[in-house]
């Protein structure tokens, strides 16, 4: 089991959009590194033929009719957006500058 | 009239019913209760006076034209800040969500006020419902009302403390791994988990998927059987609502027979770690059933001690997906939208400031556990021990019709004791976690003080899915024992707050 460091503790920060501050990456890297070490038993125990659960309930495709039925107006749904303008989610810029 | 808040929920409504007491008179009541106690307990993170009187009006003036009540109508009720609630705050214990009003009831929300239920205000919860204390809230602390420098459990530790502490009759909770069963415990109130899809997830705000459910909590197993009554049963919004009848809950929690009934004890929920108390009360409590007439036998469901392993790769991977969508661009907080960052550097930016230390632990576990190279290893093994935790009950259940333990290895421990302790934080769950990782009802229920510190102990019940009315005559049963050998309900030793 490799220890989890500061760069890996970075790395997953990246990838789930935390923009990590210096000071938290020590101390996660040792809490993360405690629990991934604890969970890691998981895998000593079923075997190849063991099928995998993903959920309690064996349910696929629950559809409903495909009907138009009331729901929100564009006001209630935009009544949260930090920044909206002509009825739309203002955003930031989301492509760099050419 | 004796004091309002001290009446359990049946007698509540029974009261109003008759006209003994109005729905308003019953509503202000606990307004007072909460406007004198809850600077202490903070068990509630907004109170809606307008909304909660405006409710109990309704009610009244029902009656006053002869209408048909329902069971519970005029009861106040503590919501957990994790459901949606039109034009009333929503924050699930987090910054991401300060301010956020949520613009649609969740169908628990809507089935509560169609039934007539008091909504008082939502309660303080571990932020996106990951924790064992409610130390992880953003907006601080909830006290115990059994001594208030102790955790009321979590994640459910405002709506289990507002209980406690005779602010509300009835709360809503949500069980991931324990939230609402474990908070029970530690408070001396009865919490349940119904079978997974047994009450509608719409509008609850989302951690774990294929785990989260929400549930009654009350003072008195018929409470919480009117109250799951209430809000349990098929929902077209949620497609893992389980489609069939509702199991006969107010029934059994009036019937209250076990003769006859076969009463598995697991094995492997005892030993080290668990408080001799706890085993004591527990112990107590399975011999109560055998002297009420149940057949107890011992179990073994060996995949159990790799329930807690699998719950922490399978939790903060569904977890790392799901909070995805605070990206701070649709709805919540938005940070360092100044015209120098681009949309991904603001969302990064955002869930730093806005999600505390636990969410973000959880999210970086999930990322890792889901990343390729360790997806098999992680995930995938989980999922298998998730299969033979499920086997494990499908063959116990093959020859007992409920299985109990203690619901919580210790009672509660001091606030700040495991706060930034995770392991130690997550062996709270240990015996909670099997039932949500195989999708059955679970019950917690008071079953005595611990002799050494004073302090509540819980006993779990645990049914096999859709048998979620054995929890209740079990419940009942246990309820009954001990409330005639201890003389008065558990909560009437609660100190004065």
């Amino acid at each position: 089991m490799p220890g989890i460091t500061r760069e890996e503790v970075a790395h997953l920060g990246r990838l789930s959009r935390l923009e990590l501050k210096d000071e938290e990456l020590d101390h996660f890297a040792g809490q993360l590194d405690e629990i991934i070490g604890a969970v890691a038993r998981v895998s000593e125990v079923a075997g190849e033929d063991v099928p995998p659960t993903s959920h309690p309930l064996p349910l696929t495709n629950v559809m409903r009719p495909d009907v138009v039925r009331p729901s929100l107006t564009p006001q209630q749904a935009l009544s949260g957006a930090p920044a909206q303008e002509q009825q739309r989610f203002k955003v930031p810029q989301i492509l760099g500058e050419e | 009239m004796a004091d309002l808040t001290r009446l359990t929920a049946a007698e509540t409504a029974a009261a109003i019913a008759s006209g003994e007491a109005s729905a308003v008179e019953v509503t202000q009541a606990h307004l007072d209760r909460i406007a004198a106690v809850d600077e202490k307990v903070h068990a509630f993170l907004h109170v809606d006076t307008d909304g909660a009187l405006g409710a109990a009006e309704a009610v009244d003036a029902k009656r006053a034209k002869g209408e048909e009540l329902g069971p519970l109508a005029g009861v106040p009720l503590a919501l957990k800040d994790i459901f949606t609630t039109e034009g009333v705050p929503t924050t699930v214990g987090s910054k991401i969500l300060e301010g956020w009003i949520p613009p649609y009831d969740a169908t628990l929300t809507k089935r509560l006020k169609h039934a007539g239920v008091v909504i008082l205000g939502k309660t303080n919860m571990d932020e996106f419902a990951m924790g064992s204390s409610t130390e992880n809230s953003a907006y601080g602390p909830t006290g115990n009302p059994w001594d208030l420098t102790r955790i009321p459990g979590g994640s459910g530790g405002g709506s289990a403390a507002a209980l406690a502490s005779f602010q509300a009759p009835l709360a809503i909770g949500t069980d991931t791994g324990g939230s609402i069963r474990q908070p029970a415990a530690v408070t001396g109130t009865v919490g349940v988990k119904p079978t997974y899809g047994g009450v509608s997830r719409y509008g609850m705000v989302a951690f774990s998927s294929s785990l989260d459910q929400g549930g009654p909590c009350a003072r008195t197993v018929l409470d919480a059987a009117l109250l799951h009554q209430t809000i349990a049963g098929h929902d077209p919004m949620d497609s893992t609502s389980i489609d069939a009848p509702v199991p006969p809950v107010v029934e059994a929690a009036r019937n209250g027979d076990v003769r006859g009934l076969r009463v598995g004890v697991v094995k492997e929920f005892a030993g080290e770690g668990y408080q001799a108390g706890v085993m004591q009360r527990f112990t107590e409590s399975v011999e109560l059933l055998r002297e009420l007439g149940a057949e107890v036998v011992e179990v073994s469901c060996p995949s159990f001690t790799y329930a807690l392993a699998a719950y922490y790769v399978i939790a903060p991977s569904e977890c790392s997906s799901n909070l995805a969508r605070f990206d701070g661009l649709r709805y919540g907080l938005r940070v360092a939208d100044d015209g120098t960052h681009s949309a991904e550097e603001v969302t990064a930016l955002t869930r730093e400031a806005g999600f505390g230390p636990e969410v973000k632990r959880r999210i970086m576990l999930g990322t890792y556990a889901l990343s390729s190279g360790y997806y098999d290893a992680y995930y995938g093994s989980a999922q298998k021990v998730r299969t033979l935790i499920t086997r494990d009950f499908q063959r116990a259940f093959g020859d007992v019709d409920v299985l109990v333990s203690p619901t919580t290895p210790t009672t509660a421990f001091p606030i700040g004791e495991r706060a930034d302790d995770p392991m130690a934080m997550y062996l709270a769950d240990l015996c909670t976690i099997p039932a949500n990782l195989a999708g059955n009802a679970a019950m917690s229920l008071p079953c005595g003080l611990a002799p050494e510190d004073g302090l509540p102990v819980g006993l779990q019940i645990i049914a096999p899915a859709m048998a979620d009315d054995r929890l209740y005559r079990v419940g009942a049963a246990v309820e009954a024992g001990f409330v005639e050998r201890w003389g008065h309900p558990l909560l009437e030793e609660a100190p004065a707050l």
